[in-house]
């Protein structure tokens, strides 16, 4: 089995627009392994959604590309899944909770007893079980991003992109939420790449940091997170060494705002 | 019960008093082209006995349903392709467009130019007229579907026939369903006029027999018939909907959707 | 909770949070008034060609040259202008009529919850009645005078536009209301400020809505019945056999149907240049 899972080699993603070209993703180069966890920060409009949507087989590269199971992506690949932001519109408001879940097993192709049986499963590991008949418009902000997180779970895959997926929701949400999806991380051996403008979160959650820089995007810097394996939202975020990875990460953002590229930091680590 | 009462009471009294009033007002006052309404409603069963309404009502709803269906089937179909492809719709909106804008009723001598006065002919009067609503609407509703359902039925990998099935039908079927009503108040219009301008039987033809032989009270029989039964349609128009989009009464209550 | 809020609205399904970017950008997109014109273009070639080979019967269906030529010998015609002159001023009577009475009665039976639900049944009744099942009433009434065909416009625009109305009246806020009320407004600020700014969204779209309606009938209601205009003409067109002549006059409904159409665009666009969202039609 190869160490690499995903690999994005040189990518770059300019549109041309009536006024010139814009680059949005200039040379961009990272990889991941199985199993890890990553995220994703950086300043906003810094291409953070481009470049998980580019992995998700969304939108083409316009150079580079991006090669996930040693395939070179095209479209959509199997064995990925995707949990947007706007989770109220990702969710199919004519199905039940339940059928949400279960329809991209089905497009699979699935047989009814394993579906059922992965569907189940993943709804109780979001503490939905009871919720199965509903519709996603029935239930509140927090638990319709569950929902999105079961059907991503449910599916199976080895990789997991998660686009700011609770950057609307309230705090005390957002704090479950995080908890969840390291459970399930953990639980399931899937490979996490999260995006995130939340520097605390991101360090909380992760392994790995990826820090970009503003448009046209490269990659500033790659932080490993070496904190505890067991994390927990109050403890592990009172530890002095997770007040110097915000800092350090901290600083990177604002340095990256203010134009920084990859070979010009000025003392990096 | 006072609710219940309340509500009863709210639906009656009016229609109550105005049916009065046309009682009070045609029995006091005859006039040749309005007889008193008693004699009218007297007529309505003996007029409308079971031979006239095989002869006539059945064929006129017949061609009525089976044009209705085929202007929703091919506005639908035609409406998802138009809808998601960006250079068909294009090409064509413009002519659509001009299609739509034109009245129905002109569209009625040159279908007859084409197929004569038989039944064909009234059925594809009825598609003609009514199918643009179905279809401006079904595109319209096909291109509002949004973009991160779209998106995630990509990243699920989604089947074609998943995506019609489960994406876009659903997606767009609210704003289908608006253009299938405007549809429908069409559709009887149409098949009204092409009863009355050429043919041999139908409710229209014979609310038309009915003045040209000055058979007053039946002729007004006709119209009320006509009046109940475009009330009734849309009654079950109104039944449907609310079934099929159950979720969509919902889903915008529940949802800000900002217009 | 409120600043979480607006966000969890956006992400619910609301205003976009930020720019979704395309699907890659295309080296050439060709414009959409390009697209509609070759497509036009190319049903008028088309129209013109196949007649002339003989794939359709040019007695059926006249190449595109012969139906221009026809329409503009009408053009030349005073008889034409003088048809579209009474088809325009029986749907500009019409109409007038509608929006009036509708405005009345609108505002009167809107402007009260109980007027409101005690017409709701009578309205919901005779609403979908089709008015063209009033054509042999009005034949025998007013013959083909424009009275007989206004009877059918005006029937049908009427509801269009009352509809509307009282569903302004209706959207008028009960807390906007009662404000006034507590501050003692003079009912001709209250109408003014309240009521005229609220319902105008609404009186446009029926407005809208009716011109469409009244257009079709008009057209109906000189085909059928026989008033004077250019319906009429389409139907002696018809009866003479002239058939490029039918064509053109096909065609020159359905230009007055887009005219009225833009021209109630217009009119809404004016109208409501100040206001933020475009209603959509209410059934």
């Amino acid at each position: 089995m190869s160490e690499i899972l995903l690999s994005v080699e040189h990518l770059r993603k300019a549109y041309s627009t009536p006024k010139g070209v814009t680059e949005v993703i200039h040379n961009l180069d990272f990889q991941l392994a199985p199993g890890e966890f990553a995220c994703i920060v950086g300043p906003s409009g810094a291409g953070k959604t481009t470049l998980l949507r580019s992995i998700a087989g969304l939108l083409p590269p316009s150079s580079g590309q991006i090669r996930f199971e040693d395939r070179v992506i095209t479209q959509p690949p199997a064995d990925m899944a995707v949990v947007f932001q706007e989770y109220g519109r990702s969710l199919f408001p004519w199905m039940t909770v339940g059928r949400n879940v279960a329809q991209p097993l089905i497009e699979k192709g699935v047989p009814k007893a394993e579906r059922e049986r992965l569907v189940a499963d993943a709804l109780e590991a979001v503490g939905l079980s009871a919720n199965a008949n509903s519709y996603p418009w029935q239930l509140s902000g927090g638990m319709q991003q569950r929902v999105a997180i079961a059907r991503a779970v449910a599916y199976e895959p080895r990789l997991l992109l998660m686009d700011e997926p609770f950057a609307a929701v309230d705090a005390q949400t957002r704090a479950d939420l995080e908890d969840l999806v390291r459970e399930l991380w953990k639980r399931l051996g899937v490979t996490v790449l999260f995006v995130t403008h939340d520097i605390e979160s991101s360090i909380y959650l992760s392994q790995r940091v990826l820090v970009l820089s503003d448009r046209p995007t490269e990659v500033l810097a790659d932080i490993p997170i070496e904190l505890p394996e067991q994390r927990s939202q109050l403890e592990t975020r009172m530890l002095p060494e997770f007040g110097e990875y915000r800092a350090r990460i901290y600083e990177l953002v604002q340095q990256a705002k203010r134009g920084a590229r990859t070979g010009s930091l000025p003392t990096v680590r | 019960m006072i609710r219940a009462l309340k509500s009863l009471a709210y639906l009656i009294v009016l229609p109550a008093l105005l049916l009065a009033a046309w009682w009070i007002a045609s029995t006091l006052n005859p006039s040749f082209f309005f007889p008193p309404l008693p004699d009218i409603l007297a007529e309505f069963p003996v007029t409308w006995d079971f031979a006239r309404i095989s002869a006539h009502v059945f064929p006129s709803l017949g061609r009525l349903a089976i044009a209705y269906f085929a202007a929703v089937v091919i506005g639908v179909l035609l409406g998802i392709l138009l809808g998601l492809s960006r250079i068909a719709r294009g090409l064509t909106e413009a002519i659509l467009e001009f299609m739509r804008a034109t009245p129905p009723t002109a569209m009625v001598p040159v279908i007859m130019l084409f197929l004569g006065i038989g039944d064909t002919m009234r059925v594809v009067v009825i598609i003609v007229g009514c199918v643009w609503p179905i279809l401006l609407n079904t595109i319209e509703g096909v291109r509002g579907i949004d973009e991160v359902l779209s998106d995630t039925a990509r990243t699920y990998r989604y089947r074609k026939t998943g995506r019609l099935f489960h994406l876009v039908l659903p997606g767009a079927s609210p704003q289908i369903f608006t253009g299938a009503r405007q549809a429908l108040a069409i559709a009887i219009i149409m098949m009204v006029i092409s009863e009355m301008f050429a043919a041999s039987n139908g409710i229209g033809f014979q609310i038309v027999q009915f003045q040209h032989q000055y058979s007053i009270p039946e002729m007004w029989s006709g119209v009320i018939l006509l009046g109940v039964l475009g009330f009734a349609l849309s009654r079950i128009f109104i039944l449907v909907e609310r079934r099929a989009l159950a979720w969509y009464q919902g889903f915008k209550a529940n949802t800000d959707l900002g217009g | 909770m409120t600043a979480t809020l607006d966000a969890s609205r956006a992400a619910a399904g609301g205003v976009p949070t930020a720019p979704r970017p395309r699907r890659g950008a295309t080296p050439f997109r060709m414009p959409a008034w390009a697209l509609s014109t070759i497509g036009v273009v190319a049903v008028l070639a088309l129209l013109e060609i196949l007649p002339r080979v003989g794939v359709t019967n040019a007695k059926y269906l006249p190449p595109t040259s012969e139906i221009a030529a026809a329409l503009f010998i009408h053009l030349q015609n005073a008889a034409f202008w003088i048809a579209l002159g009474q088809t325009l001023t029986t749907w500009f009577t019409g109409i007038a009529i509608s929006v009036i009475a509708a405005l009345v009665f609108g505002s009167i039976i809107g402007s009260s919850g109980f007027l409101r639900a005690a017409t709701s049944s009578t309205v919901e009744f005779l609403r979908p009645i089709p008015s063209v099942a009033l054509i042999p009433v009005a034949v025998l009434m007013y013959g083909t005078t424009m009275a007989s065909t206004l009877l059918l416009v005006v029937y049908a625009a009427f509801w269009q536009m009352f509809v509307q109305v009282v569903q302004g009246m209706r959207d008028v806020d009960p807390v906007a209301r009662d404000t006034t009320r507590v501050y003692r407004f003079r009912i001709r600020s209250v109408a003014g400020r309240l009521v005229f700014p609220t319902v105008l969204p609404y009186a446009v779209t029926g407005f809208r809505l009716a011109a469409s309606i009244a257009i079709i009938l008009t057209i109906t209601g000189e085909l059928i019945i026989g008033t004077p205009g250019v319906g009429n003409l389409l139907a002696v067109a018809q009866t003479s056999g002239a058939v490029p002549s039918m064509y053109a006059l096909v065609f020159v409904a359905g230009a007055l149907g887009v005219l009225v159409n833009l021209v109630a665009r217009l009119v809404e666009r004016g109208l409501l240049f100040w206001h933020p969202s475009i209603r959509k039609e209410a059934s």
